[in-house]
Order: C-alpha cells, then structure tokens, then sequence
C-alpha cells in the first residue's frame, strides 16, 4: 500500500466509533482496504471484529466515523444498496430453498431473464463444485457443502465486495482446512475484495493479504501475516499471533542486553529501556537452537528438561533456565533432531537464543 | 494505513441511514400494529378503569365504587366465591391431570393414544356445556338423583368446581405431558446407579423436574376457572362469583359501574396468576439440556394395571358427560320419554341455525384474521428492534390476563358510544371478531414469536445484502418455515372462537347472535334440550375442524420433509429419534 494510490481503496473506514449502551465496543477504527484485497480481522470474541464488519455491511449503525466504499460516503445508505454479498458464521441458508433456488434468490429480484439466472446459477455452483446437488436442499448437505452455498449465493449477484463473518468457525478441523484454500483460490480468481473476520490466527496466516489484530475495540496492528507474526508490534499480538515464550527480565546498565535470573542476554536492537525496567522477553518456540546450534554463540545458555510434549510431528520441550525448577520456556524439537541430540527428561540441555529473535516488551504490554 | 486516533467521547446517537421506502413501510407497519394495540386493547380497558371511577350519572366519585363493592356482603362475596371455588378446582384438576399425565408418558399403561384423544374433548365444548351436563346427571330431576333418590346439591359451589375440573383437565394435562416429556433419562440412570429407591427417584427427580410445570398448570387453571363465566352461569345457583356478578350488574341491573368495578378487582387476580407464571417460565429454560436423552418406560404390569383403571375412570367420566349431552339432545323429553326425535335440533326459540353459522363464520374469520395480525406483529416485534418493541410485547402479552366479561365490558364502554365513530362497530360481527382475536391473542402472539426466534436472525440481512426487500424475504422464508405454527394458531383461534362465551355474551345483538351465546339463552329459557342439541353442534363443527387441521398439517409435514430433514451423515450419527 502506498500514500499515492491511484484509485481511492474499496473500503475505507474513519474514525469508526460504536458503543452498546454504556459498554464500547469500538473506539475510532479507521483503516483501508485496497481494490482486490484480503483483509482479515482477527481477534479475540468481544474485540469488535464483527461489529466492524457488520458496520461496513449497514447491519449496525455506528456513533461516530465514515464509511467509504470506492470513494463516496455510504455510511447513511442502507444495506440494500451497498453493494456486498455477505457469508455469516450461521450460513443463514434458506432452508426451504433447493440450492439452485438460494443461489439464485439475490439475482431474482434484479429483473434478470429467466434463462441468464439459471446459467449464472450453474456458473457459480461449478466454481464451487456443487452442481450435481443443485436440486438438494440445505438440510441435506455437509456443513462444509453448505457453507460452499453460501458462498455462492453472496457472489451471484456480482457484488465489488465479499464480507465473510466467521464463515468457517461451525466446521470441523478437516473440512475447515480445505475450505480455507478453496476460499483463497477462488478470491484470487475472482480478485473480489474480501473482509473475512476470524478468531482463529492460523485462518488468518493462511489465507490473509494483510490482517488487521484487534483488541477491545482498537487496532491492535495491521499488517502482512509475516509482518504479524515475525514483528508483533505489542505484547498482545505475540501472545495471540502464533505460540510465543515469554520470559520475564530486567534491563540492564549496558544498552541493548537484559539479566533473566543470573543470565544476561543480548536482545534484538531496538529501544533501550532504562535500566532496572521490568521487560518481557519473547522468542518462538522454533526459534531456540539446539544440538549442534548450540554448541556455542552469543546468549548461550543451559537449561533442564523438565518436560517432554509429544505433538506428532515434533516434541515440545518444558525447559528450566539456569537456576529455576520450573519450565519457562518451551521448544519445538522435529523427532529425529530429538534422538540426535539425545534429549531426556531431568537431563541438562544447552541453547542457543539468538539476539536477533529475543523481542523486547516493555511489561504489561 | 491505519491512524490510530486518540480517544475522544463516542456521541450516544448514531449515524443514521436515510430513510428508503422500506425502512418506511417498516415503520407504518409498526405504526398500525401499535394503533391496533391501542385502540382495541389499552384504550378499552382504560375505560374500564375510568368508569369504575364514576357513578351510574358519569360523575368522578372516586373509590366509592370500591368502597360499596367490599361494604356489600351480598357482592363483596363473590371474592371469596371465586377464590374458593379457582383454588379447590385447581388442586383437583391438577392433582388428577398429573397422575393422568404421568401414566401417558412415563408408563407403558394401555391405551395412551385413546386416553389422551378422549381428555381431549373439552377443549372442543364450551364451559357451559360441562354445567349443564352435571345438572342433567346430578340435578334435582338429574338421573343419578332419580336412580339413587340422593340429592347432593349440585347447584353451588359443588357444581362449579365439578364442571370446572373437566373443563380445564385437557389444558392441565397438556402442560404436565410437556413436562413430565421434557426429561432426560441419564438423570434416572444416575439416581438408579447411586441406590435410589423409586419413592426416592421420585421425590428427587421427578418433582423436581415437573416443578415449573406443575405451576404452570396451577396458574393456568386458576386462570381459567377464575375468569369463566359458563359453568357458573348454568349450575351456580345463587352462589355468586366475580364473572356471573358482573353479568347479574351489567345484564340484570344496568348498573355499568358496578360492573366495571368488579371487572377491575378480577383483573388483580388474573394478571398477578399471569405475571407469576410469566418470571417461572422465564425460569424453566434450561432445564433440559440439547444432549438430553429421552426416557424409556420400563414394564411395571402392576402400576399399569392400576393406572389403566384410573385412565379408564376419568376418561369414562369425561366421554359420559358428552354422551349424556348427546341422548338428551336427541329424546323426546329427558327422562320421561325416550323416544328418539331430531326435534330439538329445530333451535326454534333463537332462530334456526343462524347463531351456529355466525359462530362459523366469526370462527373462521377470526382464525384467519388473528393469525395474520398475530404472526405479523410478531414478526415486526421480533424482527426489529425499535424503541416501540418492549410497550408492543407488552400491550400483545396483556390480552392474556382479561378476562372475557372484562374484555366485553370495556368494548361496550368503547364502541357503544353513540355519536362516536367507534360506534359503527357495534352490533356487527366484525366486533365479535375482533373481541375473539384479542382474547385470544397472547398465546398465537407467543407462538409465533417462538417460531421466529427458532429462524437464523440474519434471514433479512441475507436478503437486504443482495438488495432483496423484507417483505419478500418474509412471503418467500418466514412464512413457509413458520407455515406448521401458521396453522396451529389458525386451529387455535378458530377452536377457541368457536366455544367462547364470557368475551361476546356483552356484544352479540340482534342478527349477530352465536352458537355459545345460543346455549346460554337456551338453558336460560328453559329449552335444555335445545341447548344440548346446540352444544352437541358446536362440538361436532370444533372435531371437524380439528380433523381438516390434521390433514391440513399432515400434507404439510410431508411436503416439507425434504428440508427439514437432516442431512444423511449427520442422521447416521443421531439415530432416526431425532428426524421428525
């Protein structure tokens, strides 16, 4: 994105404001989509996600701010004429309807000839590989073929935007992985600007242009998934971006180290706290080195195993640093680096953690 | 990119939309909605109130009425009266219906289908037709009195609450089997598995978990035999109680004020039984949770055998009350001459067959009527959440808590008022329908709004995102999942229309006389007979009608199946107890 865009975003949102009685839900949310764009909202349930969306949607009215679409001003025009196509985490799949008909329900009432809405009809049950059960009704699908319904029926009518409200939350871990790259494909073919709220950052990782992370009704960051989660600009988003290890520390006299227990290690650069400032010190699991890594460097240090996760594919390591009887670390190890390096519980384990992935939080977020 | 603004005060209005026709034929939807509300519930019964605040010359006395009502031993007894005989026909009804119920539900006893079909039958029967029934059997000329030569003074209290417990046994009965169904067997293994004896079990779950249905019952009949106006009329003799005393002020001494004061004090009853029930209700929810499993009945051939006698005695007495009714309408003169005769159906004192075709048309018309403004306004209720939603729920919840006298009462201090324009409904049928569907409108309202509230909430919003209006959404969505609760509150109202009585008894005039009302000036006259024959009409049209309602919602269960019922992996791991 850049200062300079050409044509103005497709969603622009200022200074959005929106409060539930006396309980605030958002507090002046401004942020752009561009044209073609796939935005997610991720954060946590009661962080204003899909308040937001629905207040792009018209579905809830906001106390203060502006929403633009492709440039003018739709805050006062109601849903009906802001062109969107909407999924909801329910489907909201007219049960009383076959498919073919649901699909066909928005491009009905648009005084389209008969025969143009049947061919756009099986248009977009090909696109998601549902045609055969055009004549079925909702109650006799799978819940991930239902939500391919809904899916198509918000695209029929041709809408410059796709509001995806959860869409994938009511399906179970399997279906919910293939939908994810089904959706990214067809969003790209298609290259309809898309707005997906999800609770669920991995959805978010996966299938994201850029993600907007909020919390308690503020932006928390917005960025490239690569962005959020190799550079989480606030402790919240590290805790909730990815699996993260925080360890508490202090700052130490020479600028750009801090003392963990009896320890003083080197983190990335960055701010230099004032020294004896509490601090939180985070480094992801992958990202502590062991084995032959670890055989010496900078912020080595020796810790104990005091537990041992099997997770399948790798093994999650509880680590005590020098000194401490509890875990406060944890380190994913792949399982033939696990009998490589010959790793026991109660045994000692010495690693490396290189200054450029210790992230520097000032306490308290 | 994204700026982060500082905090500043979030204004409490919000960014309006502009108004589109839409959002407009919204608002005067609800608008006339709110007038109907207004005009036909709030406003009428504000003039009951007034009106008991003046005297017969329409000067403000205060609470004199009040005063002279309670100061009056002759009137003030009709308290008591009522009291006594609602809290009497209450245990008994309650007390029977229960262990009614819990043969039908939780027993293998034979017959349950049968037995649960004839309990039934008063629902289809006016109030009165129970009183007269009783006094044929147990009256001074009543065959048990000339049979037994023993008189027990049916005439009464005792009378009363006789023909009230069979009047109101099918409502209580209905509400227990709700209950005693609504129960989850891993409750019973559990208290099985721990030692539980079966007394034990039953004090420990079963009560417990009736316990909110058991009061509903409890209101419910208190309810209904507080309010009733039938039975009393018919056996009550000179046992006064609040519905007959203010037909006695109304009807036989025109005294207006009178009447309205005593419609204000049994309205205190009433709506205290309603807002009670209301806070249990609210409480009963989650009783029973999604993952419940139904409980199986186990054999007991001792328990069945007991209770089948016991099904056998009560639904025996309750189809004897209809049979006696029957012979009596169809001999010569009960009990002298038997001989069979269609006579009495000639209904020569009232003229013929018009009040039972009014009562049909009123029926139908209500039905019809009803269910439209009821499932609509409570589409607009539910639907939108305007500022008018919690007055609308609560002026469509109050018709529950009128009595029928009341109700009737407050239209003719409404619409009997000459010069008003109101007035040009009086005397016609369109007030006897508008006065059944208010009476009556709480429960449809309640059943549509549960019926909706079942509907995802973002049906519209589907529609509105794809620029679809919502009345199209409502015709081609809404209606045809509602169309089972559709039709049975059309059944509901009709059903209930064609037996009233306390509601119309004030409104009925020359040329629009009805079927109940008929029964009542009828047995007044004297012509029990023709009131039998009448009742025994009005019986055959309700089972009729109930019997087109079956096939009606049986035609629509199978076309409908298609899509409600569930998909096949998903029934494979449900079992088919769950497809409906």
């Amino acid at each position: 994105m850049t200062a300079t865009a050409p044509r103005p975003p497709a969603v622009e949102l200022d200074g959005i404001a929106k409060k539930f009685g006396e309980v605030v839900a958002l507090k002046s949310v401004s942020l752009s989509v561009g044209e073609g764009e796939f935005v997610c909202f991720l954060g946590p349930s009661g962080c204003g996600k899909t308040t937001l969306i629905r207040i792009i949607a018209g579905l809830e009215l906001q106390n203060a701010g502006v929403v633009r679409m492709g440039g003018p001003d739709v805050s006062a025009l109601p849903p009906s004429e802001r062109n969107y196509g909407i999924v909801f985490q329910s489907y909201a799949l007219f049960p009383n309807l076959t498919v073919a008909r649901n699909v066909a329900y928005g491009l009905e009432t648009r005084r389209t000839p008969r025969a143009e809405i049947e061919r756009r009809v099986d248009e977009l049950l090909d696109l998601v590989h549902l045609r055969p059960h055009k004549g079925r009704y909702p109650a006799q699908l799978s819940g991930g073929e239902q939500q391919r319904v809904a899916l198509a029926r918000a695209l029929a009518p041709s809408p410059s935007l796709l509001l995806l409200d959860e869409p994938l939350s009511a399906l179970d871990a399997r279906v919910r992985q293939s939908l994810r790259l089904e959706i990214k494909a067809l969003q790209r073919r298609l290259g309809i600007t898309t707005i997906m709220v999800t609770h669920d950052q991995e959805e978010a990782l996966t299938m994201a242009d850029r993600i907007v992370v909020m919390n308690h009704g503020v932006v928390e960051q917005i960025g490239s998934p690569f962005e959020i989660y190799t550079e989480p600009s606030s402790l919240f988003v590290a805790r909730f971006v990815g699996h993260m290890n925080f360890i508490p520390a202090t700052a130490c006299e020479r600028p750009g180290w801090v003392r963990v227990g009896s320890v003083e290690l080197r983190h990335r650069p960055g701010p230099t706290p004032p020294p004896g400032s509490r601090l939180t010190l985070a480094i992801r699991p992958e990202e502590i080195l062991i084995g032959p890594a670890a055989r010496d460097g900078e912020n080595r240090i020796v810790t104990r195993v005091c537990a041992m996760q099997f997770l399948g594919a790798f093994t999650r390591l509880g680590l005590a640093l020098p000194g401490e009887s509890r875990p406060t670390l944890e380190c994913d190890v792949a399982v033939n680096a696990l009998a490589e390096v010959g790793v026991r519980e109660g045994a000692e384990l010495p690693l490396v953690l290189k200054p450029e992935a210790l992230r520097l939080f000032p306490d308290g977020g | 990119m994204a700026v982060l603004r500082a905090d500043r005060a979030i204004p409490d209005s919000v960014v309006r939309h502009r108004l589109d026709g839409e959002t407009a034929l919204r608002y005067l939807l609800i608008g006339l909605f709110g007038l109907f509300l207004y005009l036909f519930v709030l406003y009428p019964m504000s003039k009951v109130l007034w009106r008991s605040l003046l005297n017969n010359d329409g000067a403000f006395i205060g609470a004199a009425n009040y005063v002279r009502y309670f100061s009056t031993p002759a009137i003030a007894a009709s308290i008591t009266n009522s009291l006594y005989v609602s809290v009497v026909a209450m245990v008994v009804t309650v007390c029977l219906a229960f262990v009614y119920a819990y043969a039908l539900t939780r027993t293998l006893t034979p017959w349950r289908g049968p037995f649960r079909v004839v309990a039934m039958l008063p629902i289809f029967a006016p109030s009165l037709v129970q009183g007269i029934a009783f006094v044929y059997i147990f009256g001074n000329n009543g065959i048990w009195t000339r049979l037994t030569d023993i008189n027990i003074g049916v005439y009464g209290a005792k009378g009363i609450i006789m023909a009230e417990v069979f009047y109101c046994f099918p409502h209580a009965m209905l509400i227990l089997i709700a209950a005693l169904t609504a129960t989850d067997a891993r409750l019973y293994d559990a208290a099985a598995a721990l030692g539980a004896s079966k007394l034990k079990t039953f004090f420990t779950v079963t009560l417990p978990g009736v316990k909110y249905g058991l009061m509903s019952a409890c209101f419910v009949v208190f309810t209904l035999v507080i309010t009733d106006f039938g039975a009393p009329k018919v056996i009550g003799g000179k046992f006064s109680v609040m519905a007959t005393e203010i037909y006695n002020q109304v009807i036989g001494q025109q005294n207006f004020t009178m009447g309205a004061t005593v419609s204000v004090v049994l309205l205190v009853p009433a709506l205290v039984a309603f807002v009670v029930d209301r806070l249990i209700q609210r409480r009963q929810y989650a009783l029973v949770s999604s993952s419940a499993k139904p409980l199986e009945p186990r054999k007991n051939p001792l328990a069945e055998w007991g209770l089948f006698a016991y099904c056998a005695l009560i639904a025996g007495s309750i189809a004897a009350i209809y049979l006696v009714i029957l012979v009596v309408s169809l001999v010569d003169r009960w009990p002298y001459r038997l001989a069979f005769t269609l006579k009495h159906y000639a209904f020569d004192t009232v003229g013929g067959y018009s009040p039972l075709l009014n009562s049909v048309y009123v029926s139908a018309l209500t039905a019809v009527v009803g269910t439209a403004v009821a499932f609509l306004g409570a589409y607009l209720v539910e639907k939108w959440r305007t500022r008018a939603r919690a007055p609308l729920y609560a002026l469509s919840l109050l018709p529950v808590s009128i009595p029928g006298m009341v109700l009737g009462l407050a239209y003719i201090f409404t619409f009997n008022v000459s010069g008003s324009i109101l007035n040009r409904l009086y005397g016609t049928l369109a007030i006897l329908v508008i006065s059944n569907l208010i009476h009556y409108f709480t429960v449809p309202f309640l059943t549509a709004t549960t019926s909706l509230k079942q509907m995802d909430a973002e049906f519209e919003n589907v529609g509105a995102s794809m620029g679809v209006p919502f009345y199209k959404t409502f015709w081609r969505v809404t209606v045809p999942i509602a169309l089972p609760s559709i039709i049975s509150i059309s059944m509901y109202l009709f059903l209930n229309a064609m037996v009233t009585l306390s509601a119309v008894v004030f409104l009925v005039a020359p040329g629009t006389e009805l079927a109940a009302v008929a029964v009542l000036l009828m047995d007044d006259a004297g012509d029990t007979a023709q009131a039998a024959a009448m009742s025994v009409l009005i019986i055959a049209v309700g089972l009729i009608v109930r019997f087109v309602y079956w096939l009606l919602m049986r035609g629509v269960t199978r076309r409908t199946q298609a899509w409600t019922q569930t998909a096949p992996d998903q029934a494979a791991v449900m079992g088919t107890g769950s497809l409906k």
